[in-house]
């Protein structure tokens, strides 16, 4: 069942099945996973998810949920709506809190710290939100500025600087005065994710940045990824319904299907035997599916 | 049996979140104790929660007043003592319609408005945002606005209670032709600093805190749907209100001892 | 939150025109004061003060002249009021002070009947001659025990 990383093999394919468990929700949970053994030479696990159990009042969403993401490495995270990819983004920043098990993020251990005992991690983290989050009653220039002016010393004309470098680095420009209701939801996105970079995270959250757009922007901002991916060397974490980008991008996939989460590289992934597995990457619809769809929806 | 279940767990339900918004009171005050200090937004809350609501206070003020001038002096004449309605206008609106009436007015227009703010934001994840970016979205968003109608509600339940008198002068001076000295002198015999003024502007800082109290809880509280903003923001109005209603008769019994 | 020297300014006279009408109805409406006003204090004992409150006007010919500063009861189980006078005031020692009521359920007032002394009451001074309220109930007794006594001639 569990399949060890080999040393030297920097990308090596991780199985991390996980049974469905027989004991009730809340208990620790049986592990029939092997955590991958750090070594040296192994591309190591910037956040770390350890027998994490997650449940919203009594419906479960991750149960025993086992993986690692590593460091400088873009990781897209797919599956159906509801099966807890934003759960786990909303898990690394500590907006909600595990059942049970541990998440490690850059070496800190945060799934009991306080609010207060979170800021210092969540200053490594940088998080694009799906809405994009962007304060409404500030101006586009006042939103990227303001966790600069909240948690550095910088002068004013360093800030601008700053924020514009950032803004043209996004492709956005003359959006200063702009408030975040007056941009079109693409503009919105970039800014965001332009916000997320402004403090230089280590890792880099996006919760569905690609819902809701054009295809030039997705391509867009896809291009944006892997550039902050290749030349800041940020660990990049994607939530994500849009296949095509995640199989152009992704060094790993994690695909959550029915509380299962299957770990593996896109391509290996694509052609598992598994037909369930590899459907999910296969962008026709035949009739046979709609067929299946018709009967199971429930 | 089932009603008597359900009447318990009710109370229970209740106890705990007043618990919850005791918590909150707490996170609210540390706030105000941490730097660093949010003026700008302060001020801008006093705007939007003070200055726009200028106009429904003053126009109810006069309005109230000038009702109770008319119901006053028709019910004073009878006794020859419309000398009197100074005292009777003056004592009613500080007292008791000037805070409680504020309060209410306020309720509905700023604290409404407030829970529907914050509740949007929690909606729209900007809450979230703020955390994510090691913001305490309690320091930013929620002090300054619990603050700001702490501050504003004397202000109003001031300008209220003049806007009243006025009112109250305008239909029994102007209209009914009481004399005017006497209008002001029997007001100002009737009305003592320590018992009626002071406690009327005891009343509006508490009704004050307890606006802002509620609608900030029950915006940062609500559920990230559309329903949730809008419940949170009719249950703002309904809660408060009666919260407001309650305090008043507690503190009336008290203070006039 | 955009800078806004307009808002700002808004917002400072909203604040101003709030304290401003705390303050009026503190200070004029509600009598707080708060400074020693340096009018003419005496004082007047009275039997029985009726309905006479602080605040009530203290009156010449008709003319308000001050108002009472407070009522205390002395060691002898009077009424001792404290008038606050126009500091301009020149009043013979021989004084005397009424307890009057303005129309038949009005207010209670304090009426000042000049009298004919050369010395001049001074701050701290005492109102000699002292006239108490008069209580509608004793009078409607009165007069119903002159009837009776009337009756029983």
């Amino acid at each position: 069942m569990g399949i060890f990383l080999d040393a030297g093999q920097s990308r090596g394919r991780f199985w991390s099945e996980v049974t469905q468990s027989a004991a009730p929700a809340g208990s620790a949970g049986r592990a029939l996973v092997r955590v991958p053994v750090m070594t040296a030479g192994v591309t190591e696990a910037h956040v770390l998810f350890r027998n994490v159990q997650m449940a919203f009042g009594t419906r479960v969403v991750l149960r025993d949920f086992s993986c690692a993401f590593p460091r400088s490495k873009i990781t897209c995270i797919l599956g159906g709506s509801g099966a807890g990819k934003t759960t786990i983004l909303r898990l690394i920043g500590g907006l909600v809190r595990p059942q049970s098990g541990t998440i490690d993020v850059a070496g800190t251990e945060i799934s009991h710290l306080t609010e207060s005992q979170l800021y210092p991690v969540r200053q490594k983290l940088g998080m694009m939100f799906q809405g994009g989050a962007m304060l409404n009653s500030l101006t586009i220039f006042d939103n990227l500025a303001f966790p600069l002016r909240e948690h550095t010393r910088l002068t004013a004309t360093e800030i601008t600087k700053e924020v514009h470098a950032t803004l043209a680095a996004v492709g956005l420009a003359d959006v200063d005065t702009l408030l975040p209701g007056q941009l079109s939801g693409g503009m919105v996105k970039r800014a965001a994710l332009a916000r997320a970079l402004l403090m230089k995270p280590e890792v880099l959250l996006c919760d569905e940045p690609f819902s809701g757009l054009d295809p030039i922007s997705v391509k867009r901002i896809e291009a944006l990824l892997r550039r902050i991916n290749q030349q800041m060397g940020v660990t990049v974490l994607i939530s994500s319904h849009h296949i095509p980008s995640t199989l152009r991008m992704a060094d790993q996939v994690v695909l959550l299907h029915e509380q299962r989460a299957v770990i593996g590289a896109p391509n290996d992934l694509r052609n598992d035997p598994d037909p369930n597995i590899a459907e999910f990457f296969n962008e026709e619809v035949r009739d046979e599916d709609l067929h299946a769809l018709a009967g199971s929806a429930a | 049996m089932a009603f008597f279940q359900d009447l318990g767990w009710r109370v229970l339900r209740l106890i705990e979140e007043l618990g919850r918004m005791a918590f909150f009171s707490g996170g609210i005050l540390r706030a105000l104790v941490t730097r660093p200090i949010r003026l700008r937004r302060f001020i801008a809350e006093i705007y939007d929660l003070g200055v726009l609501s200028l106009v429904i206070i003053c126009v109810c003020g006069a309005t109230v007043g000038m009702v109770l001038g008319l119901q006053g002096y028709n019910t004073l004449v009878r006794f020859g003592a419309e000398e009197s309605l100074g005292a009777v206008v003056g004592l009613s609106l500080i007292r008791e319609l000037g805070p409680v009436l504020t309060a209410l007015l306020a309720t509905g227009r700023a604290g409404s408005a407030t829970a529907a703010e914050i509740g949007t934001m929690v909606a729209t994840e900007q809450l979230d945002g703020l955390r994510m970016m090691s913001i305490n979205p309690v320091h930013l968003v929620i002090t300054p606005k619990a603050l700001a109608m702490t501050a504003v509600m004397p202000l109003l339940t001031a300008l209220f209670i003049v806007c009243g008198l006025g009112g109250g002068y305008v239909v029994g001076v102007v209209l009914m032709g009481i004399d005017p000295g006497s209008y002001m002198s029997s007001l100002k015999a009737a009305v003592v600093f320590r018992d009626d003024v002071a406690g009327s502007l005891l009343k509006a800082s508490v009704f004050g805190m307890l606006v802002g109290l509620i609608s900030t809880y029950r915006g940062y509280t609500c559920a990230p749907t559309s329903a949730g903003v809008s419940a949170a923001t009719t249950s703002t109005v309904v809660i408060a209100s009666v919260s407001v209603l309650l305090f008043d008769y507690v503190i009336t019994a008290l203070w006039g001892v | 939150m955009t800078r806004s020297p307009l808002r700002d300014f808004v917002v400072g006279l909203f604040v101003f025109a709030g304290l401003a009408a705390i303050a009026y109805l503190s200070m004029s409406i509600g009598g707080l004061s708060l400074h020693n006003d340096g009018g003419l204090k005496v004082f007047a004992s009275f039997d029985q003060i009726g309905g006479l409150k602080p605040r009530s006007p203290v009156v010449i010919a008709g003319v308000k002249v001050g108002q009472i500063d407070s009522i205390e009861l002395n060691q002898d189980f009077r009424a001792r009021v404290a008038l606050n006078l126009r500091r301009d005031l020149q009043l013979p020692s021989d004084t005397s002070a009424s307890i009057m009521t303005s129309g038949l359920l009005g207010d209670q007032y304090i009426a000042l009947q000049l009298g004919g002394d050369d010395r001049i009451l001074k701050n701290g001074d005492e109102i000699s001659i002292t006239e108490s309220a008069v209580i509608l109930e004793r009078l409607i007794g009165k007069l119903i025990h002159n009837s009776d006594v009337k009756k029983d001639e």
